[in-house]
This record gives C-alpha cells, sequence and structure tokens, in this order.
C-alpha cells in the first residue's frame, strides 16, 4: 500500500473495545483492521492505517467510547 | 388543636368553624400540611375527595390531576415526591389494590407519599397493614374514626412520611368522607424535619456528584450507594424503629372484664356499646388502634390484661383479629364478633354496622360460658 | 493500553471526544456492538451542549439501559417498569424549571406502559420520553416485545414473528404523533454514521421543544441488539438499517410544533 498522508488521526482506548467491528464497518478510507491479539477482556481491538481522514465515524458508531478524534490543518509529512 | 365547642385555650385568633364534609377536611387539612401535588382517579367514595382537592389545589405551585388510571396517579406521585413536594393519592379499596407496587416501590426508594384509602362497606385490615407489594416493607396507617380525626391524621401523615421517607395511609371509609361536620380547621406544627437534601432538583447535574433515587440505592460510580442488600437491612431496620416509636392507640375502662377492640369508624358504634352496657353493669372496656400499623400489641396487652374476654368487633370475614391473637398470650380468651356485611348496592357497611346489633353481638358473647 | 498510531498529536485538535462530560465512567456491560450507549452518549453530548445538566432530571425505566443510572451525571430517578412517563409528570409539575427526560426500552415503554406515555403525551406534558427500541426485552434474554417486527426472531418467537399467532407490531411513535398534546416526535437510529448524525440533530430538536414549553417531544431511536437478534455484532447495523427501519421508517412524524398549552403546571398562576 503507498504511504498516504494523514488528515486526521485517532486515540484508540484499546482495553474499552468488545470487538464488535463496527468501527471497521464505517470507516469510509477502510484504515481500521482489527488486531491479531487480544486486551485484557479477551477481545481483538481496532488498529490504524494511514490514511485516516478525521471524519470521526469509527467515533460516531462506536458503543464503548474507545476513539479519541483529531483532525490537522495541513497533510503532516 | 381541632375543636368544635369553640374553645381555643387562649392563642391566636381562632378560625371560624364551617360545616365541611370528610373528603374537604382532609383536602384542607393536605394542602395546611403543604401537600403540593394531588392525583387521583375517580372511585366511590373516594371521589367526593378527588373532587376536593381539584376545586382547592389552585394557585402557584398547586397541581391536582385527575389522572388516567391509579397507577398512573400513584406513579405521578412518586415523581412529584421525589423532587422534595409534599404529594398524595388516594382510592378506595379496590383502587389501592392498584396501588400496590407504587407504595411499595415508594417504601423502598424512600420518596414519602401519603395514601388516602376511602373505603368502602369492609374494613381491609390487611390490606392497609400487609399491602401487595414487593419487598420488606411496613405502611404507617392511621385510622381515624371520625372527620374530626381525619383532618387531624391527615395533617400529621404528612410529618410522619417526610420524617421516616416513607408511604403513609389514611384509613377512612364512606362515613367519613360523606359525613358533614361544624369544624374549625388550624394548621398543627409537628417541630422540625431533616432537610431534603435528598431531592431531586436537577442542581448538582455535571458536578460528579448528581442525584440518584432508586430502589436498589447503588448510587453512582463517583459517589456509590450502599447496594441493594445493605440498603434494604437499613429499610427494614427502619420500619422496626418506627414500630417501636409510632404506635398510637386509645382505650377506655381498663381491667373490665370485657374488652372488645375494634378501630375506625367502627369504634364509634362500639364506644356506645359500651357506655350503654356500663350503665346496666356491666364490666365492659374499649380499645381502638389509632396505628393500624405498627399495631400497638403491648399497649393491647396491658389493656386487656385483665380481662376473661377480648371480643373483636370488625366488619370483614376477621383480619385484625389475627394480630389481637398474635398480642395476647391467651388466646383462648379472644372471639370474633364481627362479619361481613354490605348493604345492596356493595358499596357502603351494611346492617352489621349499627349499635343495636353490635350489641347483641356483645351481649350473646357476655352469655356464653366459653367463647373462642 | 491507548494507542496513538500514525504522526502522534502535534498540532492536531480534538474533533470528538470519548468520553461524554456527562458520563462519569466509559466501562459498561453492555454487549459488543449494542446500540443502546451509542444512544446515551448522543443524548449526553445534547445536554451538555445546550448547558442544561444543571436543569435536567432523568427517569429511567427497566431494561438493559437501566444500567445507566450508575453513570450519567443528571439527577436520576429509578422507576417501575413503564411508569416513566407518569413519574416524569409528576417531576415536571413540582419543578417546572427542570429538563425531564424518560429513558426507555420498548418492552418498558410498548408494553408495560403504552398507556403511560399515551396519556402524558395527550396531556401535552412538557417532557421528553426517549425509547430505545431494540424490538426486544433485551435484558431478560431476548423475548417478545409489543414492538418486535413481523419475521423477527426472538426467544418467544424462534421461528419469527408471524402475525397470525403473535399480531403485530405497535408503532408507538405513529400513535403519539397522533395525540394533539405531542409538540414533536421523530425517529432516529443509530446503525450507521448519518443515521447517527440525524438522531443527535432530533434529540436536540426534542429538547429545544420541551424548553420552548410546546409540549410532548418523543425521540424513538432504533438500537441495535445483536445479542437478541442472533446477528453478530458487526452486522447489526445492516440488521436494523433493514429489518427493523424497515418497519419502523425513520424521520420526522410531526410538522409544525402545536401552540403552547395542555398540562398546566405549578408556575401558572
Amino acid at each position: 500500500m503507498t504511504a498516504e498522508p494523514y488528515r486526521g488521526t485517532v486515540t484508540i482506548a484499546s482495553e474499552r473495545c468488545k470487538g464488535c467491528e463496527l468501527c471497521v464497518v464505517a470507516c469510509p478510507p477502510r484504515v481500521l483492521s482489527m488486531s491479531d491479539d487480544v486486551n485484557e477482556a479477551g477481545y481483538r481491538y481496532p488498529l490504524l492505517a494511514p490514511g485516516c481522514i478525521g471524519c470521526s465515524l469509527c467515533h460516531a458508531v462506536c458503543p464503548d467510547f474507545v476513539f479519541d478524534v483529531y483532525r490537522f490543518p495541513l497533510p503532516a509529512e | 388543636m381541632i375543636t368544635t365547642d369553640g374553645s381555643n385555650a387562649g392563642q391566636r385568633e381562632p378560625a371560624m368553624p364551617e360545616l365541611y364534609s370528610g373528603s374537604e377536611v382532609i383536602a384542607r387539612s393536605a394542602i395546611m400540611a403543604g401537600c403540593r401535588f394531588f392525583a387521583g382517579y375517580p372511585m366511590s367514595p373516594f371521589t367526593e375527595l378527588l373532587e376536593s382537592f381539584s376545586k382547592l389545589m389552585t394557585g402557584p405551585g398547586r397541581v391536582c390531576v385527575n389522572a388516567e388510571s391509579e397507577i398512573e396517579g400513584a406513579n405521578m406521585v412518586i415523581g412529584a415526591a421525589a423532587t422534595g413536594a409534599r404529594a398524595a393519592t388516594g382510592s378506595c379499596g379496590q383502587g389501592i389494590a392498584l396501588m400496590q407496587e407504587a407504595i411499595a416501590e415508594s417504601a423502598l426508594n424512600q420518596t414519602p407519599i401519603v395514601v388516602f384509602n376511602m373505603a368502602r362497606g369492609q374494613q381491609d385490615y390487611f390490606q392497609a397493614t400487609r399491602g401487595g407489594g414487593w419487598g420488606d416493607y411496613r405502611t404507617i396507617t392511621l385510622a381515624p374514626k371520625d372527620v374530626f380525626e381525619a383532618g387531624e391524621h391527615t395533617q400529621l401523615l404528612f410529618h410522619l412520611a417526610d420524617k421516616y421517607r416513607a408511604p403513609v395511609l389514611l384509613y377512612g371509609d364512606h362515613f367519613i368522607a360523606h359525613t358533614e361536620v361544624s369544624i374549625r380547621l388550624e394548621a398543627r406544627e409537628f417541630g422540625p424535619l431533616h432537610p431534603k437534601d435528598w431531592a431531586l432538583d436537577g442542581a448538582l447535574g455535571g458536578t460528579g456528584r448528581s442525584r440518584q433515587i432508586w430502589t436498589w440505592n447503588s448510587g453512582k460510580v463517583l459517589s456509590p450507594g450502599p447496594g441493594p442488600d445493605e440498603h434494604w437491612r437499613r429499610i427494614g431496620a427502619k420500619f422496626e424503629a418506627i414500630a417501636a416509636a409510632e404506635q398510637r392507640w386509645e382505650s377506655a375502662h381498663e381491667g373490665a372484664d370485657t374488652m372488645i377492640v375494634s378501630f375506625g369508624t367502627a369504634a364509634v358504634f362500639v364506644e356506645r356499646v359500651v357506655a350503654d352496657l356500663r350503665a346496666e353493669g356491666h364490666s365492659v372496656g374499649w380499645f381502638r388502634p389509632i396505628t393500624l400499623w405498627p399495631f400497638p400489641a403491648a399497649a393491647l396487652e396491658r389493656a386487656a390484661a385483665g380481662a376473661s374476654r377480648v371480643l373483636v368487633f370488625e366488619v370483614n370475614a376477621g383480619q385484625m383479629v389475627e394480630d389481637v391473637r398474635l398480642a395476647l398470650p391467651d388466646r383462648s380468651r379472644i372471639a370474633s364478633i364481627g362479619g361481613v356485611s354490605f348493604d345492596d348496592s356493595g358499596l357502603r357497611y351494611g346492617t352489621l354496622m349499627d349499635v343495636p346489633e353490635i350489641r347483641a353481638r356483645v351481649v350473646g358473647a357476655l352469655s356464653r360460658e366459653r367463647i373462642g | 493500553m491507548t494507542t496513538t498510531q500514525g504522526p502522534g498529536l502535534s498540532g492536531a485538535r480534538q474533533v470528538a471526544q470519548a468520553r461524554p462530560n456527562l458520563l462519569q465512567t466509559t466501562e459498561h456491560h453492555f454487549c459488543a456492538g449494542c446500540g443502546e450507549p451509542i444512544a446515551m452518549r448522543l443524548i449526553l453530548e445534547v445536554i451538555d451542549e445546550l448547558d442544561l445538566a444543571q436543569r435536567t432530571i432523568a427517569v429511567v425505566g427497566h431494561g438493559c439501559y437501566g444500567g445507566f443510572v450508575r453513570q450519567i451525571d443528571v439527577d436520576v430517578l429509578q422507576c417501575l417498569h413503564g411508569r416513566a412517563p407518569s413519574c416524569a409528570t409528576g417531576i415536571k409539575r413540582m419543578r417546572p424549571d427542570s429538563v425531564v427526560f424518560t429513558l426507555q426500552g420498548d418492552g418498558d415503554m410498548v408494553n408495560e406502559g403504552l398507556q403511560e406515555v399515551l396519556h402524558t403525551a395527550a396531556r401535552g406534558e412538557r417532557v421528553t420520553c426517549v425509547l430505545l427500541n431494540n424490538g426486544v426485552f433485551g435484558d431478560t434474554g431476548g423475548h417478545l416485545t409489543a414492538a418486535t417486527v413481523l419475521g423477527q426472531r426472538t426467544k418467544t418467537s424462534l421461528s419469527g414473528r408471524e402475525a397470525a399467532e403473535h399480531g403485530y407490531p405497535i408503532p408507538v411513535a405513529d400513535l403519539v404523533a397522533s395525540l394533539r398534546g405531542t409538540a414533536y416526535v421523530a425517529r432516529a437510529a443509530v446503525h450507521n454514521g448519518p443515521a447517527i448524525v440525524t438522531a443527535k440533530r432530533v434529540l436536540r430538536r426534542a429538547f429545544e421543544h420541551q424548553l420552548n414549553g410546546d409540549g410532548f417531544t418523543l425521540v424513538e431511536i432504533l438500537t441495535m441488539c445483536p445479542t437478541g437478534w442472533f446477528v453478530s455484532p458487526a452486522s447489526g447495523g445492516t440488521y436494523s438499517e433493514t429489518t427493523l427501519a424497515g418497519a419502523y421508517p425513520l424521520g420526522e412524524l410531526t410538522t409544525a410544533p402545536k401552540p403552547a398549552g395542555g398540562g398546566n403546571d405549578a408556575a401558572a398562576g
């Protein structure tokens, strides 16, 4: 995959995640995918790939308060 | 002090006596006690109480809702009481039956509600004192014998409800609801109460100390509560303390050979029968629980200590007699002389609630060697 | 472990906050993929954004969402099953300056409490009832309610709800919208991003109608219950979009706000 600049990013509180994958379904640039390992509760959790646009749809659809969402004024180098 | 003869022991200028029905006395007494919310559903003989509140609960801060059902009315009252307002509902026994869940809820989540039972032609002691809601709760119940007491008890009940954060019940009936008396109504003082810092007003929202009213009382993450086990134990203990502190009764001629136990309107008739029989030389006395719960068991035991007969007169198939049996060590002395008695409408007491009938039953018991 | 991937947060501005200000903890026991925490988050965000926290009293019924009584940082009365609209009435009449909302599931509102919500709406009580509708009694394990849609499988309709045996679902929002005491009714969902944005908007409108004294307001929010629906959490949104929203069309069910009136309150002279 070509490296794309970020326009946004998220912090992921992976310990809160219950592995529902609604964020993966919702993410428009498809930069979220589920981890291979599990958190303390036994759930796989999302990982962020480059290309986040800071749309905050993951935050919107998440039932478990996992995401804080940020945007950058210019594409990052 | 509510008086009927105009004497007022030199206090502030007395109110003028007015002719009021018991229904109106209760409504006016409630408003004097600061009741600001009433919700009810019409059903005879409670209907006039709802009408009185509807007529009188006017002005800023006072609300009367003709609720669409007893259950809705009772739950509106819980909501009103949860904000700290003095709130009441009522019905006759058939409607109180629908409110059992709400009364228990009020006991377990500690919202003070006042419930008026203007009962039909049967003294439903069990419904008042045992209740049909879920949980370990009791209902403080006052049974006035006449309109004057009904007014006094009404004011007292609002105080007790707030003092103990518990549901309370006035056990009235169609005689009290519909009898008109000349009465001078005055507000009574009962002493200071703990401020209602538990009441919901929204003000602590967002501070981490916002309030919660919940039967489980688990509190919030930032302000935990005791949780259901501890909470319900404490409520059980609270009712034990109330039982010790709030018994009320009246009696006459303690030590008489025959004691007659009755409550509410029936006690007025029994009092008259006893007076007549005493004038004829019989050794008869009477005992009247004023609180049906807590039942004044120790007082009854003392009053009946010298009696060889304890007669229980109640217009039902035998309810309070069970608490009389629990109170007295020698149950062989106890006999029920009451019974079910309705008029043809099925709404009012029948022929049994009459002095000659009651007298005949007492005399019959006096003439039997063994009773019980 | 909180992970941040990519370029780090230097120079970034936050556009979405995980934990709403009015939620005391993010920890909860709701199933993976449950829609109720999403709906709860929107309600708390609206209350916060309208600066209503210190005037709000919530009345919470019985269901999975009952767990929120421990976590929401507003005054809360937890009440009997179905009775929230009546409790809300008593609260609002005694504190007319407060903002009162109920939180009820379909089992609570459409089963146990159907007459409560209809009467409260007809009276025009200035409260906002929020219906979290997932078409099941979730808290008891997933059973048929009066809102379960035809064909929906539950533990008491294992081959799917059939009209001949189970009757038809009751669209309570339509019933409420037909009453003159009702000022505003909207049906929303949380099954995808755009729906969530709209849900927040209609919640805000409902509270604004309450603030305006316009009358009764109801917001129905279709919420995912993958456990009760026997589907995977990730496909809960699709199930909601196709099955539930098919039976309960989204949108605003009322048009112009009704004139203020109905329900005299404690402040009326």
